[in-house]
C-alpha cells in the first residue's frame, strides 16, 4: 500500500486517496470550439506511460484537496508532488520537488528520501 | 536434571530419550498432552513436535493425496508434513487446523491430531479477540537471527524507534539450533568472546532497556508492500491459554513484562501488525531444502537442521542410528554436535568428491566415516509407519547421476542437507531483484528493495561473523537514515569459510525416463513428486509459472519453503540445463505463512463487519417493525409490514396511502452538500445541465448533473438559502461521490470561482410528507406556516418554528407526484418531529412508508432512479429529459450532445413497459426483443433490442408496469416487443412512461 504524501496532511495511507487519472489535461476553455474528433481525444484519450507519470489524487478521506503527483510506473516510487495549476516539475533526476510544496503550503514538511540502495 | 525425572507409564517407553544438555526447555515443569489419542508428556518450551519424538513417535499424518507415511520434517514454519488440528483449549476458543506440530508448542491438556495435509473447519463460534495494530515505525527488522539481533542492537542504540519481530518463540535464529556450548571439532560460535546464548540473552535484555526498540517474538511478517507496509501475524495463543486456562484469577495483562499496551494486548490471542517503516532490514534466514531421491519422503527422513535442532535445544535425539545426507559444510555442524551427545553416525556421505577442510576437521574429530562422491539414492523402511531403516549409498558421475548399485547401511534416521534457501520471500513480494548464486546453490537477492537492506543468510553469508557484521552495520545505517546516528559498534565472532556445494536436484540413474520418478518427492504437502514435474513438461509447459501451477507445487501452506528451489532444480535437469537461474523463480506473493481469517477480520466482524449508518429516527423504524434496505452505507426503511402481510401487501397498502390519503417517510439519508462563496450560483450552473444562478432564494429547483460526456452521473434537488448560499441534495447513495465532483472541478478547473462546499447530510433529518392530506398535517405542525397553494408554491421552501419551538425548513417537493413536504430540522430534533408528524396524521390514518413504494410511485410517474434507470451511458435526452437541458448556457456535458453517436435519434430511450396481459411483473434486468425473434439455438444470437430498468406491481394502476430503455422507444410507442419472464416470451407493449396523472394535477394538491 503506498504511502503518499499529502501536501496539507504529511503522508498517508493509499486507501485515503482517491486516484485521479493523468494530470494536465486541461477541461478545453471552449468545449464546443473544438472538433469531434478533439472532444472525443479530451474525453478519453490519455497516455499510459512507462516510467514517470504526471497524475492527479485527492486525498478524499482526509483534507479533500487535490494535487499534481509525478510516480513511476513502474516501481510505483513518487517523484515529486506538488499543486493543481502547477506546471510538470523537470524529474528528469527524480529529486523530491518539497520546495514546490513550500510555495503552496506554509508548513514545508519532509518528502521521501530517494537514495540509492546501499548494497 | 536427566530423563529419568520423566513420568513413566504416562508415554512411549520405547525410543529417543531426552538428553542431558538442551537449551530450550525448562525441565521443572512437566506438561501432559495428548496426540491423536495418546497421552504424552513434555517440558515447557516444547513444540509438539519435539515432545513427540522425545516420545519416540515421528511419524505425523499420512499424505493428502497419496495415503503415504510421512513424518516429521523439519523444526519450523517450513513444515509440511506434520501438521495438527488443536483442540479449543479455553472457553469461546474453537479447533484449529493446519498448524505445524513444529511451531506449536504444548500447554497442560492440549489435544491434537494429525492431519492429512486438509484441515477441517470447526463451525463453532470463535468467541476470543482478534486485533490489529497499526504502527510506525523508523526501522524494522525482521528476523531475530545474529544478523537482526546485531541490526536492533545498532539501530536501537541511536535512538530510532526499532521494531524487531521473529516468527519463532525465543531469539537466535539459527543459533538456537547450536549446542550453545563447546563443541569437539565444531565451529566457534562465540561472539564478542562468551558462548552466543550469553550473548543472545544480555543483547535481548538491553532491548528491554532501551526506549524505543521492541522486540515480538512469535510474530510472523507475511506480507510487504509498497512504501515498506508490512504486515505480521503475532501469535499469542500459549499465554492466553496459560493465563486464562490456569483460573488463577489474575488478570490475563498482569504477567505480561509488555510495557507499551498491557492492557489491550490482555486476552488477545492473535494480532495482525499493520507497519509502516522507514527502514527495513530483512534478517530472515536460510530454510534447508530436502534432497530429491527415490522414497524421500519416509518418516525418518529428516533436515539435517531440524535434527541439530532437536538435539540441542530440545534434547532429542531423532534417532540412534542416523546417517547424514550432505551436499554442503553445514552438515558437518551436525555431525560434531551428533558425536558429542553419543549418537552413533554410521557415515557422512558427501556429494562433493573431495573433502572440504571442514569436513576433514569434523571427520578427523568424531573419527566418522565419510563417503565421498556419493549420495543416497533410495531407502528402505519397516516398523511404524514404515520408518526408515536402511539407506542405499551410491558414487555420483561427473554429471551427478548414481552408477549402479551401492551399498546399503542401516539406520533409524537419515538427515538430509540438500542445501539452504534463503528466505527470500519478503524481498521477492516487492519485485526486489533476485540472482542465482551456483557456488551455494541459492537465489539471493540482487540489490534489496529501496530503504532495505538485506543481512545475513538472506544474502547466502551463512558464517556468523559475516551475519553480525553486516547485520550491525544495516542497523546502523537503517538508523542513520532515519535520522538516527550513533557510533558503530560490530560484534565479534571467528571466521568462518563454507567450500562449495555440489547440489543435487535428481538422484537418479535413470535421467531418462522421469516418468517413472514417481517416490522422487518435491512438495511433500501437495505430493508432487519429479514425475509430475517431467508430465507437466511433457504437456508442453517449459515456464516455472505454467509449471507451478500445473502441479500445484509451490502452493498451499509451503508455499515454496522447502520446494520451489528443487521444483527448479528438477525442471533445470529435465532441460538438460545447468543453471537454475536460467529458469527463473515464480512469484512470490503474500502470505508468507498461511494466517486465519479470524486476524485478519479482527474485531471487524458482527455489527462492525460493515458498520451501518442509522438515523435519528431509526428507533422509531424498528419499534415500528420495518424491513431495512442498505442503501450508502444507511440503514434506510424498505418497508413496513404488518402482522400477515407480505411485502408486496405492504407496498401497495403503504402506495395506496399516499395516494389517498397521506404518508411519511424518513428521508434523512439523502445526501445534502451546503455550497457558500459569491460564485456558487455559476459554480452550479457549470454543474447542472440547467441554470441555478437566478433561482430565487426561498426556491428550490431539480436538478441533473452530467459527466463531460454527456452522461447522467446525479441528480437531486438545489434550494437556495441565501444569495451566496445553496443547499444541495444528492441521491443517498451518490452523496460522497458529488461531493468529490464539486470539489475536483472547483480546486483542478475553475480555482477561480469563491465557493466552498461542506457536507451536511447528518446535520439535517428530513421527514417527507406526502400524500393529498399532507397539506392538512403540515399546517398542524407548523402553525405559523401559511401552507396555502397561493402562499406556499411548489418548489418552494419556508423557515418557520414548529409548534413545539422547533425551527423548521420546510420544503414543497415531491417525488411522488402528489402533493407533499419535506421538513428539515436539525438532526437533534428528528426523531421528536417525526412523532409530531404521527401524532398530527393520526386522523388521516398517516401510514410511514418506506424506499420500495418511494419507487414505485415514482416510477408510476415516470421519474429515473439515478444508478437504477440509469447506467452510465443514458444521456438527458435519453431519459427524455431535454426539459432540464439549458440551450442558452455551457455545462459539464453539454458540448457531448452533438457527438454523433449521442446526436443519433435511435438512441435507446426511457420507455414504459406495459405487460399486455396485465397480471405478469417483468423481471429487472431482463432483455427485451423484438416480437417473433426466434430464440433457439439454432437459430443463434438473439438480438436485443433494450431492457428493463424498473418493474413493479403499481398500487394506483392495479397492475404491473415497468421502465425500460428501447432502442428508439420513444418513436415505437403502442409496439408490442417480448420479454423472457421464468422461462417464457410475454408480450410487452411498449408506452408513455408516465403512468400516471400525466397532466400533474395532483400536485397542488
Amino acid at each position: 500500500m503506498l504511502l503518499i504524501d499529502c501536501p496539507h496532511c504529511g503522508p498517508r495511507d493509499e486507501t485515503e486517496f482517491h486516484y485521479g487519472g493523468q494530470a494536465h489535461v486541461a477541461y478545453p476553455a471552449d468545449p464546443h470550439a473544438l472538433s469531434d474528433r478533439e472532444w472525443a481525444e479530451f474525453l478519453f484519450y490519455r497516455d499510459n506511460d512507462r516510467g514517470l507519470y504526471a497524475e492527479r489524487w485527492s486525498h478524499s478521506l482526509g483534507c479533500r484537496k487535490w494535487f499534481n503527483a509525478i510516480r513511476d510506473t513502474v516501481t510505483y516510487d513518487f517523484t515529486a508532488i506538488y499543486p493543481m495549476g502547477q506546471a510538470r516539475p523537470d524529474t528528469a533526476e527524480a529529486a523530491p520537488q518539497a520546495s514546490a510544496i513550500a510555495e503552496a503550503d506554509p508548513q514545508p514538511h519532509p518528502t521521501a528520501g530517494f537514495e540509492g540502495a546501499v548494497r | 536434571m536427566t530423563h529419568s525425572a520423566r513420568p513413566s507409564g504416562s508415554t512411549h517407553l520405547s525410543g529417543p530419550t531426552r538428553l542431558d544438555h538442551a537449551t530450550g526447555i525448562d525441565r521443572s515443569r512437566h506438561i501432559s498432552f495428548s496426540v491423536d489419542g495418546q497421552q504424552h508428556t513434555g517440558f515447557a518450551g516444547d513444540t509438539i513436535a519435539s515432545a513427540l519424538i522425545a516420545s519416540g513417535r515421528i511419524d505425523c499424518g499420512a499424505s493428502t493425496y497419496l495415503g503415504r507415511s510421512r513424518g516429521i520434517l523439519s523444526a519450523g514454519i517450513e513444515e509440511s508434513n506434520a501438521l495438527v488440528r488443536v483442540k479449543g483449549r479455553i472457553p469461546g476458543d474453537v479447533s484449529e487446523s493446519m498448524l505445524p506440530a513444529t511451531r506449536v508448542p504444548i500447554t497442560e491438556g492440549l489435544e491434537a491430531d494429525y492431519l492429512s495435509g486438509l484441515g477441517i473447519l470447526d463451525p463453532g463460534q470463535d468467541e476470543l479477540v482478534y486485533e490489529h495494530k497499526h504502527i510506525h515505525v523508523d526501522v524494522l527488522i525482521v528476523g531475530a537471527g545474529p544478523a537482526g539481533l546485531a541490526a536492533a542492537r545498532e539501530a536501537g542504540k541511536s535512538g530510532a524507534r526499532t521494531l524487531l519481530l521473529d516468527d519463532r518463540s525465543a531469539p537466535g535464529g539459527s543459533l538456537l539450533s547450536s549446542p550453545g556450548r563447546s563443541v569437539e571439532g565444531a565451529l566457534d560460535e562465540s561472539i564478542d568472546e562468551v558462548p552466543a546464548p550469553e550473548w543472545i540473552e544480555a543483547t535481548v535484555n538491553g532491548f528491554a532497556e532501551a526506549e524505543e526498540i521492541t522486540y515480538r517474538p512469535n510474530t510472523t511478517v507475511f506480507g510487504s508492500y509498497d512504501s515498506n507496509f508490512f504486515v505480521a501475524l503475532e501469535d499469542r495463543t500459549r499465554e492466553l491459554v496459560e493465563t486464562e486456562g490456569t483460573g488463577s484469577g489474575a488478570s490475563a495483562g498482569s504477567a505480561d513484562s509488555d510495557r507499551d499496551d498491557t492492557a489491550s494486548r490482555a486476552g488477545t490471542r492473535q494480532r495482525v501488525w499493520h507497519i509502516r517503516a522507514k527502514q527495513v532490514v530483512l534478517a530472515t534466514g536460510a530454510h534447508e531444502r530436502p534432497i530429491v531421491f527415490a522414497d524421500n519422503d519416509r518418516p525418518g527422513i529428516m533436515l539435517a537442521s531440524a535434527v541439530r535442532t532437536y538435539l540441542n535445544r530440545f534434547g532429542v535425539a531423532a534417532g540412534q542410528r542416523i546417517a547424514i545426507a550432505a551436499t554442503n559444510d553445514s552438515a558437518y555442524e551436525l555431525l560434531a554436535d551428533l558425536h558429542a551427545a553419543g549418537i552413533d553416525v554410521p557415515a557422512i556421505i558427501d556429494s562433493r568428491a573431495t573433502a572440504s577442510a571442514m569436513a576433514e576437521r569434523v571427520v578427523d574429530t568424531t573419527g566418522t566415516r565419510l563417503i565421498l562422491g556419493s549420495t543416497v539414492t533410495g531407502t528402505a523402511g519397516e516398523g511404524p509407519a514404515g520408518r526408515i531403516s536402511r539407506v542405499t549409498v551410491a558414487a555420483l558421475d561427473e554429471d551427478a547421476v548414481a552408477a549402479g548399485h551401492g551399498e546399503d547401511i542401516d539406520v533409524d534416521l537419515l538427515a538430509v542437507a540438500g542445501g539452504f534457501s534463503p528466505v527470500i520471500h519478503l524481498h521477492g513480494q516487492r519485485r526486489g531483484p533476485i540472482v542465482w548464486r551456483a557456488d551455494i546453490a541459492a537465489f539471493v537477492p540482487k540489490t534489496p528493495v529501496r530503504d532495505q537492506f538485506t543481512v545475513g543468510a538472506i544474502n547466502g553469508d551463512y558464517s556468523l561473523e559475516a551475519a553480525l557484521k553486516d547485520g550491525a552495520e544495516a542497523g546502523n545505517a537503517a538508523a542513520n537514515r532515519s535520522g538516527f546516528a550513533a557510533a558503530l559498534t560490530v560484534p565479534k565472532a571467528a571466521a568462518m569459510t563454507f567450500a562449495p556445494a555440489r547440489p543435487l536436484w535428481l538422484v537418479t540413474s535413470a535421467e531418462d525416463d522421469h516418468t517413472a520418478l514417481t517416490t522422487h518427492f518435491i512438495d511433500f504437502q501437495r505430493d508432487q513428486s519429479v514425475a509430475d514435474v517431467q508430465r507437466a513438461m511433457n504437456a508442453g509447459m517449459r515456464s516455472v509459472e505454467h509449471i507451478k501451477r500445473y502441479t500445484s507445487i509451490s502452493t498451499g501452506g509451503d508455499q515454496g519453503k522447502t520446494s520451489a528451489v528443487n521444483a527448479i532444480g528438477a525442471i533445470t535437469s529435465i532441460l538438460g540445463e545447468t543453471d537454475l537461474g536460467s529458469v527463473g523463480h515464480t512469484t512470490f506473493r503474500a502470505p508468507f505463512a498461511p494466517v486465519p481469517f479470524a486476524a485478519l477480520a479482527g474485531r471487524r466482524k458482527g455489527e462492525l463487519f460493515d458498520p451501518a449508518r442509522i438515523t435519528a429516527i431509526h428507533p422509531w423504524h424498528v419499534a415500528h417493525g420495518a424491513e431495512f434496505e442498505d442503501v450508502g452505507g444507511w440503514k434506510r426503511p424498505w418497508y413496513y409490514p404488518r402482522p400477515g402481510e407480505d411485502m408486496e401487501a405492504a407496498v401497495l397498502r403503504e402506495g395506496k396511502a399516499v395516494r389517498e390519503s397521506v404518508g411519511f417517510q424518513d428521508a434523512s439519508t439523502l445526501g445534502k452538500i451546503e455550497i457558500r462563496g459569491t460564485d456558487a450560483g455559476e459554480f452550479l450552473g457549470q454543474i447542472y445541465t440547467n441554470g441555478f444562478k437566478k433561482l430565487g432564494v426561498g426556491k428550490g429547483r431539480y436538478g441533473l448533473m452530467c459527466t463531460p460526456d454527456g452522461m447522467i452521473f446525479d441528480d437531486g434537488v438545489t434550494l437556495r438559502v441565501a444569495e451566496d448560499r445553496y443547499l444541495m441534495t444528492t441521491t443517498t447513495g451518490g452523496a460522497a461521490t458529488v461531493l468529490e465532483w464539486l470539489e475536483e472541478w472547483h480546486q483542478t478547473e475553475w480555482p477561480h470561482l469563491d465557493v466552498v462546499f461542506t457536507s451536511v447530510t447528518e446535520q439535517w433529518s428530513t421527514v417527507a410528507v406526502a400524500g393529498p392530506r399532507s397539506r392538512d398535517v403540515i399546517a398542524k405542525i407548523a402553525p405559523n406556516l401559511d401552507v396555502s397553494n397561493e402562499n406556499f408554491e411548489f418548489m418552494g421552501f419556508r423557515e418557520t418554528t414548529l409548534a413545539g419551538g422547533i425551527p423548521a425548513r420546510i420544503c414543497r417537493i415531491s417525488f411522488s407526484g402528489e402533493l407533499a413536504f419535506e421538513v428539515n430540522v436539525e438532526n437533534y430534533y428528528g426523531l421528536a418531529v417525526w412523532e409530531a408528524v404521527a401524532e398530527a396524521g393520526a386522523e388521516f390514518d398517516i401510514t410511514p412508508y418506506g424506499t420500495e413504494v418511494m419507487h414505485v410511485l415514482r416510477a408510476e410517474k415516470g421519474f429515473i432512479i439515478v444508478g437504477q434507470d440509469t447506467d452510465g451511458t443514458v444521456t438527458p435526452q435519453d431519459a427524455g429529459m431535454e426539459w432540464i437541458v439549458s440551450k442558452f448556457k455551457d455545462f459539464i456535458g453539454k458540448r457531448s450532445y452533438s457527438r454523433i453517436d449521442t446526436a443519433r435519434e435511435d438512441r435507446k430511450h426511457l420507455v414504459g413497459v406495459l405487460p399486455v396481459d396485465g397480471t405478469t411483473r417483468l423481471a429487472e434486468g431482463a432483455q427485451l426483443i423484438t416480437s417473433g425473434t426466434p430464440v433457439t439455438p439454432e437459430a443463434g444470437p438473439v438480438p436485443m433490442i433494450g431492457h428493463v430498468t424498473s418493474s413493479y406491481m403499481s398500487p394506483s394502476l392495479d397492475r404491473p408496469i415497468g421502465l425500460a430503455f428501447v432502442e428508439n422507444g420513444r418513436n415505437r410507442t403502442g409496439e408490442i416487443i417480448q420479454s423472457p419472464v421464468a422461462g417464457s416470451l410475454v408480450d410487452v407493449e411498449i408506452t408513455s412512461p408516465v403512468f400516471y396523472d400525466p397532466e400533474g394535477n395532483r400536485r397542488d394538491g
